[in-house]
């Protein structure tokens, strides 16, 4: 049976479920969170229906834009440590063993399925006075004293690249999965080292894709909302931790509702980067 | 020489991807109330406690339920749209593809955000029921990505044979479509329920005032002091995560799975 276009109003039918299902509840929120952004704050934590812009203005204080800077800053960072660090490590798994490649899969999506809350606190355990890594240290006898680790800026960058790690992987593995390996055996034949021919080869013929998944891991990153709090300081906390805090604790929904779709544009904006990167990729 | 680094390499990825997990494992085998590592005594009493103790044993139940219908609601959102776009000729449809992807493309904030502004709106906010439609929206990325995986790999002779012996669609989706797209639909349920279980900020913008799912509790428990409960809790999510995930791979094939998930992310 060849694919045809729809030839009556019934063959539409399987359509109808998800279609309604998608617009009512992701749509329509959707659509209700921009509505709410544009609506005026009332005392007590109610919002009445308006059409103001002053939770935009907010958005020109020094307070937002370190929040911002810093949201983008810590985001930038996380991207460019994870692809460091998983580009050899996907390359050198894709060419192992399908059987070792599984177990490690299967551990890659343990980790990338634990929730915040649990990587937050396994971390803040780790990085704890009590029960943390420099009792090992200790143990050693590297270190006189045990003591805590947190909160600090490397904590939250820590919790976070162990976070977006796993991601790394997965969004490079079908790029470096399908590598032709005859490129880098005609490296090797050529008299490069397995280090030389990964630098002059492989990385080059993935540059669009290494783009891409910088773009990724960072937006990735832009959507953490707990770790900065649990593993940081205030100054630590993101645009993703303030949105959440101001929803939550702060009962200003005007004001979170306007902090998400400028998120929502920022992360929009970079995935048609993404996606241009892609198209380049192709024609090249 | 190189074979040694790239074995030091691997280890030491491991031991960063397990370490928190050793030292929660350790802290979750405390004989008393602290959070010690290397744990003081030894005791499996706090595995216990996630079933004993009343306000974790509802914990519990309510994620477990939680990811048992959110995760089929997702499939059964997913497989009739992705069944349409591979039946038929529409290239308007695939708008609502690109619907159900952005959920988990976005950071999950604004998907949190917008459906507690919609409960809240419609004045459903802090049912039950509202948890499970918001978890099945947020998921549905998942099982709409290996079902459109599964469909593309589906042999479209196979169909065409049954449609000249006469089958309708139904007979046809019943006999040929339903048994190849099996497991995808098994692996699409297991990520959606896994990540269900594991979620955090949905559950709790949507029905976090009136109840408490594991993960909401962990971070309630988190901030009026530890007990190693969270520990133990924790060591439980993991394994269930890596039983699932070792079962999806020994009964379909997870290179191929992620080859094709993470390339439709982009």
């Amino acid at each position: 049976m060849r694919r045809e276009a729809p030839q009556k109003i019934g063959d539409y039918a399987p359509l109808f479920f998800p279609a309604t299902m998608l617009i009512v509840f992701f749509v329509v929120p959707f659509a209700t969170m921009i509505a709410v952004s544009f609506f005026q704050r009332q005392q007590g934590g109610f919002y009445v229906p308006a059409f103001v812009l002053s939770n935009y203005e907010r958005f020109l204080s020094l307070f937002f834009a370190n929040v911002l800077g810093f949201s983008l800053m810590l985001a930038v960072v996380v991207a460019i440590c994870c692809v460091v660090l998983a580009l050899p490590f996907t390359y050198l798994l894709t060419r192992m063993k399908r059987k070792v490649q599984i177990v490690w899969l299967v551990a890659l999506l343990s980790v990338l399925s634990l929730s915040e809350v649990i990587i937050g606190f396994a971390w803040s355990t780790l990085f704890s006075r009590t029960a943390g890594i420099t009792n090992l240290l200790v143990m050693a006898g590297i270190m006189s004293e045990a003591k805590a680790l947190l909160p600090s800026f490397g904590a939250v960058l820590t919790g976070m690249v162990y976070q977006a790690f796993p991601y790394t992987v997965l969004v490079l593995y079908p790029a470096l999965v399908r590598l032709d390996p005859t490129l880098t055996e005609a490296a090797r034949t050529l008299g490069a080292s397995p280090v030389k021919a990964f630098f002059t080869v492989v990385v080059p013929a993935l540059r669009n894709t290494i783009v891409a998944t910088l773009i990724m891991v960072f937006i990735f990153a832009l959507g953490s909302y707990l770790l900065p709090q649990l593993l940081g300081r205030p100054q630590h906390w993101t645009l993703s931790v303030l949105i959440t805090d101001q929803a939550i604790y702060q009962s200003n929904m005007p004001f979170a509702a306007a902090m998400a779709v400028f998120l929502v544009l920022v992360t929009l904006g970079l995935v048609a980067l993404t996606v241009m990167a892609g198209r380049k990729g192709e024609a090249a | 020489m190189t074979g040694m680094f790239r074995k030091l390499y691997f280890f030491l990825i491991g031991l960063f991807l397990a370490l928190p997990m050793i030292v929660v494992a350790g802290v979750s085998v405390n004989e008393k109330q602290t959070l010690a590592f290397p744990p003081k005594g030894f005791s499996l009493s706090w595995y216990g406690e996630i079933f004993l103790n009343p306000e974790w044993r509802n914990a519990l139940f309510a994620s477990v339920t939680l990811a048992v219908l959110s995760a089929a609601l997702a499939v059964a959102i997913a497989l009739p749209l992705s069944w349409f776009l591979w039946r038929r000729v529409a290239p308007w449809a695939n708008i609502f593809q690109l619907i159900g992807v952005a959920p988990f493309t976005l950071p999950p904030v604004i998907t949190a955000l917008g459906l507690l502004t919609f409960w809240a709106t419609t004045g459903f906010y802090g049912q039950p029921w509202t948890a499970v439609i918001s978890h099945a929206i947020f998921f549905v990325t998942l099982p709409l990505v290996t079902l459109s995986l599964g469909f593309t790999a589906i042999d479209r002779s196979l169909v065409e044979a049954a449609a000249t012996m006469g089958a309708d669609d139904r007979t046809i989706f019943r006999t040929v479509v339903l048994p190849l797209i099996l497991p995808y639909i098994v692996s699409g349920y297991a990520f959606a329920f896994v990540l269900s279980l594991n979620e955090y900020i949905v559950a709790y913008m949507t029905v976090g005032f009136v109840m408490e799912t594991l993960p909401i509790k962990i971070f309630n428990a988190l901030r009026y002091g530890y007990t190693p409960t969270m520990a133990s809790v924790t060591i439980l999510f993991v394994a269930t995560a890596a039983v699932i995930f070792s079962l999806v791979a020994r009964f379909g094939d997870l290179p191929k799975l992620l080859g094709a998930m993470a390339s439709d992310d982009k």
